[in-house]
């Protein structure tokens, strides 16, 4: 594997105790993913541009999966970055088992990525963060 | 957090530390004479402080004769610039607040 085109990926996945219809509206519908993600515009139309958009910028967007219930994936273009975030959503007896998938991240670009102003803000959040637990 | 970014936070946490590791990326090897003449605090207290950092990785000293020469690790901060680490952090807190608000909506 060529290191300048090497893919690597964020996985989190977490059982949820509710139902994947219910954990789709909260993915696909705007006014309940600015509760818990970003403000966007957001439509579950394949080929759809959206941006999801913050006090600090936003993210350039582009919806290329929907699968209603199953799948949702969409491109996720921050700090000259491309990545592709895939969302997966699995019925359980319980609930539901959810699954985040961010790929596409070269090595190449995790030097821009660094340099970004991602990395020194959010470092000094988790910082004042983690001051605020100290004694 | 991780571990390993735990004990850097708190490593870095101490002002006067952060300022001996800030001092030493700057600037490059000091001994630690080089290091209490502005550090504002005693030698003793220099060298604790970097004792602390030099257990967090983020020091490495390298005895020439009798001195000791203190270079900052860079290396040693990679836990908390690395990209995958601050994304799955931040895809773990949406999880958290995705999981609340599915808890106050309507079925």
């Amino acid at each position: 594997m060529s290191t300048a085109t090497e893919t690597r990926s964020v996985i989190v996945e977490r059982e949820i105790a509710y139902p994947p219809e219910k954990i789709w509206r909260a993915l696909t519908q705007p006014h309940l993913m600015q509760e818990w993600l970003m403000k966007s515009d957001f439509k579950p139309v394949v080929g759809q541009s959206f941006k999801f958009t913050e006090d600090w910028g936003g993210i350039d967007c582009q919806v290329v999966t929907v699968e209603p219930n199953k799948t949702l994936s969409y491109t996720w273009d921050a700090f000259g970055l491309e990545s592709v975030v895939t969302w997966t959503l699995t019925a359980t007896g319980t609930g539901t088992h959810l699954r985040m998938e961010q790929a596409g991240f070269r090595a190449d670009q995790e030097q821009a990525f660094q340099g970004a102003t991602q990395a020194w803000p959010n470092y000094l959040a988790a910082m004042e963060k983690l001051l605020s637990t100290l004694d | 957090m991780t571990t390993t970014q735990d004990v850097l936070f708190r490593t870095l946490s101490d002002p006067t530390r952060r300022a001996i590791f800030e001092r030493l990326c700057r600037e490059g090897e000091k001994t630690v004479g080089d290091l209490t003449a502005q550090a504002g605090v005693s030698q003793p207290v220099v060298s604790k402080h970097l004792g602390v950092l030099k257990a967090a990785g983020l020091v490495l000293g390298r005895h020439e004769g009798r001195q000791t020469h203190y270079s900052a690790q860079l290396d040693a901060l990679r836990p908390l610039t690395d990209w995958t680490t601050q994304m799955a952090g931040y895809w773990e807190g949406r999880f958290d607040d995705l999981e609340n608000l599915l808890k106050r909506m309507d079925q």
